[in-house]
């Protein structure tokens, strides 16, 4: 029984950890080799649950909005890219931060024009409805099966495109030094793009996939936003490796945290007490956690070698 | 140059303070109240603004959780009036020095750090404070809570009379104006600006930035704290939307769209940017619903269209304020 729920609730935490990866991976990129503070990497979370969610209404086909989705939200962020952003490359971090919450109210406003201020209904297909049957008596839920596997997919895909190919290898060059890239003939300015375009495709699928089991509803992609903020100072900016690690310790903190602090500190303190301080102590964990890992690493677990 | 660019910026402080002074006669002439309201919400702003510029601006700390100190600030006379403690004298110096231990506490780790990581890790302890208030159920945790009754201060001052607290919140303005003004040119103000111009340079001269930036930092979360009374009294209802993260953005917003850095800057971007909110919220040029329910669509083009092509703000229209460099 116990073993149980503490396995269900790793397997949460690790749903989480991998859909914070995603997001993690496109914003530590962009900040990387841009240098590039982008709050509204969270807005195109929500455009591509949005587009999703749409296309799967409009065309009745899961399999058909998934590209469609993920493809508008590569439009959206290229677009926003060769408009707004493409400017605040050479400028201090102060002008990105403010410039992309101006964004942020932009998006969060236009979704709310379009489809309105309420969370929208968004499902999943049938065949991906339902549990499965894991070890013994543990039953999970398909579809977050299916997150988790393609998190980790895509976490891999990402390992295999920077490590072993020539576009990765000029996202690694750009990144440790970008006036001498630009130096040896590349076109500093397209690979800028596809790489925003890419973060913003790996956000735009983090979006669609959290969708069916989370709300849909404009400024979603903040309250991810901030934990994912916290997910890259943990693991150390720029690096991908370290958007891994921090999402899975930040997502496994979270789920397990919320699920056995009320019941552990109810041993320790009286169960009315706990019933406040469980709760309160549980949504900071993360928080803590961050600060005290700082205090001991400033620059993350795992430092890019800037 | 530079002893004009000062003077011209003071100038600009004193005849806004003037005009200010002259609303409430002319408020009540024109039978306006309203106008008393929201240009008090300005000058509260307008404090919470100033203090963010003392170390956006001058100690180029880059804080995007500043929000978290108006949370505290007014949080301090919310539980205490829960309580029963309606004095003034015990809310307000608790709202203080609250928000400065609160302040020394984030400021000792993330003074620390630089750069982007000074920007999220800011960010991130204000949103675990924000969600600190939402859980804690006793003190309204969701909807927040109503003041019983607004800060007393018996035989000194009724807060319930709009004019006495405009005319205190206006007197507190100019109190924060002149120490703020006091430390920027204090040999503690030269040492922050120096470390934010050139932090090297500053340590050869034998100089660790450190404490001198986490004491502006402190004193910077102690006057937001101030700021967040006086707003708690404002609205005489608090939540935990005051210290939300969008509520950070927007005062920084209010320092660069004021002029970052700029003695006028705090207060002319508090005044810009609420005005234009309750502008855009109540336009009668373009179809109402379109604008008042998204007001924040214009908001976020405007935002963007200053960061890009405005980068001196409002400051840098006035004669001789556009040579901050």
């Amino acid at each position: 029984m116990d073993f149980i729920l503490i396995a269900e609730q790793t397997l949460n935490g690790l749903q989480l950890g991998v859909m914070l990866f995603l997001l993690a991976a496109g914003l530590t990129l962009v900040f990387g080799i841009m240098n590039m503070v982008n709050l509204a990497h969270g807005a195109l979370y929500m455009v591509g649950a949005y587009l999703t969610t749409w296309f799967y209404q409009q065309t009745g086909s899961f399999l058909l909005a998934v590209p469609l989705g993920l493809a508008g939200t590569l439009a959206v962020g290229i677009v926003t890219e060769v408009v707004a952003l493409r400017t605040l490359y050479e400028r201090d971090h102060l002008d990105q931060v403010l410039a992309t919450f101006g964004l942020i109210l932009f998006f969060n406003e236009l979704i709310a024009i379009l489809w309105g201020r309420a969370a929208i209904y968004s499902s999943m297909p049938p065949y991906l409805q339902g549990h499965v049957q894991l070890v013994g008596e543990l039953r999970y839920p398909l579809y977050r099966l299916v997150i988790i596997g393609v998190g980790l997919a895509v976490a891999l895909l990402l390992w295999w495109v920077v490590a072993r190919t020539r576009l990765g290898m000029l996202i690694r060059a750009g990144a440790s030094n970008r006036a001498m890239v630009a130096a040896l003939g590349i076109n500093i300015r397209l690979l800028y793009t596809i790489v925003f375009g890419c973060g913003a495709a790996l956000a735009g699928l983090a979006g669609l996939l959290a969708a069916p089991i989370f709300s849909v509803q404009p400024g979603m992609g903040e309250l991810i936003l901030i934990q994912v903020f916290v997910v890259i100072v943990i693991g150390g900016i720029g690096s991908i490796r370290g958007a891994l690690a921090g999402a899975l310790i930040v997502g496994m903190v979270d789920t397990l945290g919320r699920a056995f602090l009320k019941p552990m500190l109810s041993t320790v303190i009286s169960p009315s007490a706990a019933d406040t301080a469980g709760p309160a102590l549980a949504s900071m964990l993360i928080y803590l956690l961050m600060a005290a890992i700082l205090a001991f690493r400033p620059s993350g677990l795992f430092p890019s070698a800037r | 140059m530079i002893q004009r660019r000062i003077s011209s910026s003071t100038w600009v402080v004193v005849v806004l303070i003037a005009l200010l002074a002259a609303v409430p006669p002319l408020a009540a002439y024109l039978d306006a109240p309203f106008y008393l309201d929201l240009l008090r919400r300005v000058m509260i702003f307008a404090i919470a603004a100033l203090s963010l510029n003392l170390i956006l601006g001058y100690g180029g700390l880059v804080s995007f959780g500043h929000a978290a100190y108006l949370g505290i600030g007014a949080y301090s006379v919310g539980i205490l009036s829960f309580y029963g403690m309606h004095s003034g004298w015990l809310q307000w110096p608790l709202a203080i020095g609250a928000s400065a231990l609160v302040a020394l506490a984030i400021g000792a780790i993330s003074v620390r750090t630089s750069g982007i990581y000074f920007i999220m890790i800011t960010l991130a302890f204000t949103q675990m404070l924000y969600y600190l208030g939402i859980s804690i159920e006793e003190y309204g945790g969701d909807d927040g809570m109503r003041l019983a009754s607004r800060s007393q201060f018996p035989g000194l001052i009724d807060l319930g009379d709009a004019t006495s607290f405009y005319y205190l919140v206006l007197a507190l303005l100019v109190l924060s104006l002149l120490l703020v003004h006091r430390i920027v040119h204090s040999r503690f103000g030269r040492v922050l600006q120096a470390a934010r111009s050139n932090e090297a340079r500053t340590r050869a001269i034998g100089i660790s930035p450190y404490p001198y930036r986490l004491a502006a930092f402190v004193i910077a979360g102690a006057l937001c704290g101030l700021a967040g009374a006086l707003l708690a009294n404002q609205t005489a209802y608090l939540t935990p939307e005051f210290m939300n993260w969008t509520r950070s953005g927007e005062l920084m917003f209010m320092v660069i769209l004021g002029g970052i850095a700029t003695g006028a800057g705090p207060l002319l971007g508090a005044a810009a940017l609420l005005l234009l909110e309750d502008v855009l919220q109540g336009w009668s040029v373009l179809p109402k619903e379109a604008v008042r329910d998204h007001w924040q669509l214009y908001l976020g083009i405007i935002l963007v269209l200053v960061v890009i092509f405005a980068r001196r703000g409002l400051a840098g229209l006035l004669p001789g304020g556009g040579k901050n460099d």
